[in-house]
């Protein structure tokens, strides 16, 4: 049998590394779209449940209870593409783990914590909304974004350990002898790059649930439900918005100062220089020299540091060795991405002062179609926002997997049938995305099907339940464990 | 400090054995439930059983990784590259179950309903084969140490994997029929108290046979952990097989609170045995405890988040199970109150 098996191994043996990058990729990519919800729906949705329970609102009540039903769905499917990282660090990077996981992994100590947390007032959460009493209910949803910003600053950690390595010591063969926790925490990189991934959240997670009901609305269900669907989470982006640039601001800055050839490949920088421009789009060839685009004269190195303005020096990619520094196609690559989020994210901005102006100037949220249009696509386009910063970060950080410390081919796993999983796990996501977004939308009609404000819909009803539901339901609840 | 790291992993290995273990356990018991009317009953049970706690018992799985690879990185590195293919499987096993359940809730057509619920019950099985076969392999010394590879085949298709692979099977689907009678009781569900409590005997007869072959191959494959077992181990292996055996008997009489609690008892004892009687190695015979072990500072923080962990986690599990148990988080899925699809939904 083991013979058989190896014969078919060694026929689909095949160089590894690139399938565990594509593979990583593609499983983190969609992760990350999930991480949004976690982080910042459970937010929005006390604030629905909040103004539900203080102000008789049962549009904001029923909200609440809906969304709860989603988060659920989103939250177990985030769960195990979660656990499939987990899983893959060691399936695709076992190398790495064994190398640095005593201290890459530290943060993930925490973060285990803080997962934990969540996926138990989750679930007391939504399971609790019939049972427990109004404000009880509440409370035990209070500890689910705490949680998940935690645990998600606890993740972006570790990641910004890899760009900023730091609280080791290493012996002369290269061995970590020595760890200092608190410093593999809250590494150099950490604290702007956390912040940036959470206020993500905030936004993503905001423009994606209120472009669903801007699309409700420009579908003719203009009520108070569909109003209240979009205000609340747009009201959450739009806040967010004007912080994260601010943010992203400082964050360059930072990599333009620790982290110099990414920012060159950011910025498109062949040979080191002041004066540069900022070139939007554009191409790099191979011998070095950038194409097309649209340069404005002097704007990258004044973005840099504002203080010396157009004489700032940008360090180029010429500035380390060839094989230490992004390839062409992936210099091209990191500087599209940039691009594509700069870009987009400036128009979402806009949106959001679009959305202020009329709060100020006209007391009241503006409603033409144009707007819900632009809103109904803010979801996506957020997303996409999302992705380039995090390809940004990632592709730009190539070929280390710890920046200056560790290649990513000296990281991955020798076996060869990584394109199978690779393959295996493409197939299993694709279905499992459609079958997310099918699932939601048919939890979303059947919701719409039962219609308003029947008595028996609205949560924290009287707690003897209709005579009907009894044989059914609530004969039989409970917990599967001792 | 190293011994210390080793207990909390040993710990948490055993409450994912006996917690998630459990709700693998009721996916084996889905699966061969029959066809969607015959099944319906034992399927609505297991629904509501498992619905309110995996997703948390499914995170010491993650603690447990986690405390692995932070504490452990040389042994870490020479499991994941030997047991690359039933980790795999084990990956792509999870992300069937955890979705799968969750969408059979979140629908009401029954064609999607069976759809969802055999990823659930298939992958609900294959799973602890997998993690199984990997302790096995383990146990039996087929990881080298030296952040090696070993052989990707025969570690984990070797007898000790296969027989411990079946055996967490076995001992998955006695732990959930056992809890599930105890849930029908409270459900003043005679029928299916009966019908559990059935499988729960054929279930605990299937694993005393399996531990018994699993003994005689232990002997030859893995002398160091028979020996173990015999030795330093054998109280542990004793407590279990004494607690195993007077659960049946409970089941036998129908006192299913107690029942529960020895059975768990008797599942803990295998998981604590084995990491008994492996002591002082992590991957016996080449590579120790100590000689894995990361520096002390790193060792330091994951003692203090698991105190941390004691502090802010174990007041909320206790909270959510005397909830569930109360009945005061009732499972309400998709078709809540007044839904007039409730019943197009088996279960």
């Amino acid at each position: 049998m083991s013979g058989t098996v190896s014969d078919l191994l060694a026929v689909a043996s095949v160089n590894p590394v690139p399938w565990a990058r594509s593979q990583m990729a593609f499983t983190l990519a969609f992760h990350i779209i999930l991480v949004p919800l976690g982080v910042s729906w459970s937010f929005m949705t006390l604030i629905a449940n909040y103004r539900g329970v203080r102000h008789q609102d049962k549009a904001a009540l029923l909200l609440a209870q809906r969304w709860s039903k989603y988060m659920a769905l989103t939250f177990a499917v985030g769960a195990v593409t979660g656990t499939v990282l987990s899983f893959e660090f060691g399936l695709l990077w076992p190398r790495f783990m064994g190398r640095w996981g005593d201290a890459f992994g530290v943060p993930f100590a925490f973060e285990g914590i803080f997962f934990f947390t969540e996926a138990i007032f989750v679930t007391i959460y939504i399971f609790g909304w019939r049972r427990l009493s109004p404000w009880a209910h509440f409370w035990t949803g209070v500890p689910i974004p705490v949680a998940g910003v935690l645990g998600a600053a606890s993740v972006v950690a570790a990641n910004a350990w890899m760009n900023s390595p730091s609280g080791f010591t290493l012996d002369s063969d290269g061995n970590i002898v020595d760890v200092d926790p608190w410093k593999v925490i809250f590494n150099d990189a950490m604290p702007l790059q956390a912040t940036h991934m959470l206020i993500a959240a905030y936004v993503v997670g905001g423009l994606l649930i209120a472009s669903v009901y801007a699309v409700g609305i420009l579908r003719g269900r203009d009520d108070r439900y569909h109003r209240l669907g979009l205000i609340i989470p747009f009201t959450v982006a739009a806040i967010a918005l004007p912080i994260q640039m601010a943010v992203g601001d400082a964050l360059a800055r930072w990599v333009y100062n620790e982290q110099p050839v990414k920012f060159a490949a950011i910025e498109m920088v062949p040979k080191t220089r002041s004066d540069v421009p900022e070139t939007l789009l554009g191409h790099l060839s191979s011998n070095g020299t950038v194409s097309g685009g649209l340069p404005i004269p002097g704007l990258a190195s004044w973005l840099s540091d504002p203080s010396t303005g157009k004489s700032t020096v940008v360090k180029g990619l010429d500035s380390v060795p060839a094989d230490t520094r992004p390839t062409t196609a992936e210099v091209n690559v990191v500087h599209l991405a940039w691009d594509v989020m700069v870009g987009l994210g400036t128009l979402l901005f806009l949106l959001a002062v679009w959305y202020a102006a009329a709060l100020v100037f006209r007391r009241r949220m503006p409603t033409g179609r144009w707007f819900l249009r632009a809103v109904a696509c803010s979801g996506i386009l957020a997303v996409v926002t999302m992705e380039a910063g995090w390809v940004v970060t990632e592709v730009g950080r190539q070929p280390w997997i710890v920046y200056n410390r560790m290649r990513v081919e000296d990281a991955a796993t020798g076996n060869s049938g990584v394109w199978i999983t690779f393959v295996g796990l493409f197939v299993l996501y694709a279905a499992l995305g459609v079958t997310t977004i099918l699932v939601l939308r048919s939890m979303s009609r059947r919701f719409r099907r039962r219609g308003g404000f029947v008595d028996d819909d609205v949560p924290y009803g009287p707690s003897g339940p209709p005579a009907q539901r009894e044989p059914t339901d609530d004969s039989a609840k409970v917990g599967s464990s001792p | 400090m190293s011994t210390l790291v080793a207990i909390v992993l040993l710990l948490a290995l055993t409450a994912y054995a006996v917690l998630a273990g459990a709700d693998f356990g009721a996916g084996f018991w889905d699966l061969i439930a029959g066809g969607p009317e015959q099944g319906e009953r034992p399927r609505g049970l297991i629904e509501r059983s498992v619905g309110p706690v995996w997703e948390a018992n499914h995170v010491w799985l993650i603690f447990i990784l986690v405390v692995t690879w932070t504490a452990f990185p040389i042994a870490y590195q020479s499991i994941w590259l030997t047991m690359f293919v039933p980790l795999s499987i084990a990956a792509l096993g999870i992300v069937l179950r955890g979705s799968g359940f969750a969408f059979r809730k979140a629908v009401t057509q029954v064609r999607f309903r069976r759809l969802f619920g055999g990823a659930f019950a298939i992958s609900s099985v294959l799973v602890p084969f997998c993690m199984g076969a990997v302790a096995g392999g383990i146990a039996s010394g087929q990881v080298p140490s030296g952040g090696k590879a070993g052989d990707p085949v025969d570690s984990w298709l070797n007898a000790t994997s296969v027989v411990t692979g079946l055996l967490a099977i076995a001992v998955a689907a006695y732990l959930a029929a056992v809890y599930l009678v105890w849930d029908a009781r409270r459900a003043d569900d005679l029928a299916m108290a009966h019908y559990f409590r059935r499988r729960a005997q054929s279930a605990a007869v299937v694993a005393g046979v399996l531990s018994v072959i699993g003994i005689v191959v232990v002997h030859s494959e893995a002398p160091h952990v028979f020996d173990g077992l015999t030795s330093r181990a054998l109280p542990v292996v004793v407590l279990s097989v004494v607690c195993g055996t007077a659960a049946l008997v409970l089941l036998a009489r129908d006192a299913a609170r107690g029942a529960r609690v020895l059975a768990v008892l008797a599942v803990a004892g295998i998981i604590v045995a084995w990491g008994v009687a492996q002591w002082p190695y992590l991957l016996p015979e080449t590579l120790s405890v100590s000689h894995a072990a990361a520096p002390s500072g790193t060792l330091t923080a994951l003692v203090v988040a698991v105190v941390l962990a004691v502090l802010v986690v174990l007041p909320g599990f206790v909270l959510l199970f005397v909830l569930a148990q109360r009945r005061l988080l009732p499972d309400e899925g998709v078709p809540d109150v007044g839904d007039a699809s409730l019943h197009d939904v088996p279960g």
